[in-house]
């Protein structure tokens, strides 16, 4: 609990935890808001309302980075380490904290999002029954919990702002739609890349709202289900958070 | 107290400490000297568990550093007074510090008070002057009230009056009782802050010993002697054993009191111009000690290949 108190302290005493929540929460909240109010034709679903999550999780995934690799950059991992040896206990702590904070913010996003399309639209049905709508909304925040520990886990290995965040951007905004384009195997790899199976989660089986699919999220076709989809960028959350650890101990501070 | 055994680091193919041991004493402040470059920091870190020795291993109080159970209530040090977010206040920086510890945040205004940065304590850290930046990571430091404290550098880049400070500090924390490691690069100013030396040079121990007789063994003392009958009085000198230095004008004396080599002349009959003692700057002798060691590091390269050819005509 030392620990946790430590790196809430840590994360709320700098302004940038602050500016990406607003930038995470503008995205999002914008952009049901935006799609609310210029799409006159057809009424706001659930789905829809949720079309800013991946910019939001952009911006969450940028604060989660910076959280560390300014540790590196300002060497207050040096100070860390020197009071609290444990390295692993610190950095546990350390991702325990941005992953629940990334969390609070998801879930504001999300609810955010429906308000303020009911608030535009008040003819509207948003209301929240289906376990395909809860996923969509209250989901949004698990995401966002799980890609800021996958970011954490990152911005330790990398330890150098420009980079981890180059990488880790450039990673789930390039990387994973273009390995589709490899003839023949591309599609398959695909369907097991981590972000594009979490959007199963959020968006998938069934989207019984029968959205246009340019509203919304773009489904994705993993062959899991939607839970199994979580619990499979969780494990490779996990598993970025070892290796993240597994290095830290390894290495010099 | 500190103690290291056998303690080395390297990265790649340079070995930045080779096989250092040395035991730091509380009670006293004991400098830690050596050129730039010579190792002094990777030491340091070592001894805070922040970087892995390749070899040997150091001891605070017969523990390691990891054993140490909340290591700020043990050790404080100031590695680098840059170790701080710039976007962060003295006092959020601090907080996290006691609370990462589990010391009490009244202890936090304490050290502020201590060290005079009460009234800068809610501005940001990275709009401080270096000699702010230097005493809230001396405040860092005492947090903990520990009895073994570590300085790299101190008074680096600090105007007179904040060396002046730091010193009477370090001092004070010594006749308190604790163990106080300071490393410098100048030899002038550990002459006047530490009781103790390590000197060390690329990365290897060059002597351990009380200041005072660090100075008097590094400052070579000589006598200068200019006489008319220069010759005469060089070789009774010789004839005694003493070492000279001649450079025609006037002669360069070591090895001899400066009483022994009047009365010698008296008694050769020799006339006098000049008899008077030198003393050779703490710089030219701590650059003399350590350039020593870089020599010694070069020939070692040049003296193993020319080993077997020196042992040839001993084995016929």
């Amino acid at each position: 609990m030392t620990l946790l108190a430590v790196e809430r302290i840590k994360l709320f005493t700098t302004r940038s935890p602050l500016w990406c929540t607003l930038a995470a929460l503008a995205v999002t909240i914008g952009f049901a808001a935006l799609l609310a109010g210029v799409d006159t034709e057809n009424l706001p679903t659930i789905a829809s309302t949720q079309f800013g999550m991946n910019f939001g999780l952009m911006v969450i995934m940028v604060m989660a980075t910076l959280a560390i690799t300014t540790e590196y950059r300002f060497g207050t991992i040096r100070a860390t380490f020197q009071a609290v040896p444990n390295r692993s206990a610190t950095l546990i702590a350390k991702t325990t904290v941005v992953a629940l904070f990334a969390g609070i913010v998801g879930e504001l996003a999300a609810f955010g999002a429906v308000g303020i399309s009911k608030l535009i639209q008040s003819g509207a049905d948003l209301s929240i029954n289906t376990p395909f709508e809860w996923r969509a909304t209250a989901g949004v925040g698990l995401v966002y919990a799980l890609a800021a520990v996958i970011s954490v886990a990152v911005g330790v290995m990398i330890r150098h702002s420009a980079g981890a965040v180059s990488l880790t951007l450039i990673y789930v905004l390039l990387v994973e739609s273009l390995v589709a384009l490899i003839p023949n195997v591309g599609d398959d790899i695909q369907k097991w890349m981590p972000f594009y199976v979490v959007n199963k989660f959020l968006t998938g089986d069934p989207d019984i709202t029968n959205r246009p699919i340019q509203e919304g999220p773009p489904p994705s076709l993993s062959s899991l289900s939607p839970w199994w989809s979580l619990a499979y960028f969780a494990g490779f959350a996990l598993i970025m958070l070892l290796a993240a650890l597994f290095t830290a101990n390894k290495r010099d501070a | 107290m500190i103690e290291a055994e056998g303690l080395s680091k390297r990265y790649g193919k340079t070995l930045a400490v080779d096989n250092l041991s040395f035991s730091v004493q509380s009670g006293r402040v004991t400098g830690f000297l050596g050129p730039n470059g010579a190792g002094k920091s990777t030491t340091m870190r070592m001894i805070l568990g922040l970087d892995k020795p390749s070899g040997g291993n150091v001891r605070i109080d017969g523990k390691r550093y990891k054993e140490l159970h909340n290591p700020l209530r043990t050790v404080g040090a100031l590695l680098d007074a840059k170790w701080v977010h710039p976007n962060r206040s003295a006092r959020a920086h601090l907080r996290w510090l006691a609370k990462s510890n589990r010391l009490s945040p009244k202890r936090v205004d304490e050290v502020l008070d201590l060290v005079g940065l009460t009234d800068v304590a809610n501005r940001r850290a990275g709009g401080f002057s270096l000699g702010m930046s230097q005493r809230l990571g001396i405040a860092a430091a005492l947090l903990g009230d520990p009895q073994v404290l570590l300085f790299d550098e101190p008074v680096n880049g600090l105007d007179p009056e904040g060396i002046l400070w730091i010193r009477r500090f370090m001092h004070r924390l010594a006749e308190e009782g604790r163990t106080v490691f300071v490393s410098s690069h100048l030899l002038s100013e550990m002459a006047l802050t530490a009781q103790e030396l390590i000197v060390i040079g690329k990365g290897k121990l060059i002597s351990q010993c009380s200041t005072e007789e660090f100075v008097a063994q590094a400052t070579e003392n000589t006598v200068l002697v200019r006489s008319p009958q220069l010759a005469l009085l060089r070789s009774a000198l010789g004839e005694l054993g003493a070492s000279i230095r001649d450079d025609g004008e006037s002669l360069v004396v070591s090895g001899m009191d400066i009483a022994k080599i009047g009365e010698l002349a008296a008694a050769k009959n020799v006339a006098l111009h000049e008899l008077s003692p030198q003393r050779g700057s703490l710089e030219e002798a701590f650059i003399q000690l350590t350039g020593d060691a870089v020599e010694y590091h070069a020939a070692l390269g040049d003296a193993a290949p020319a080993q077997p050819a020196d042992l040839m005509p001993l084995g016929k």
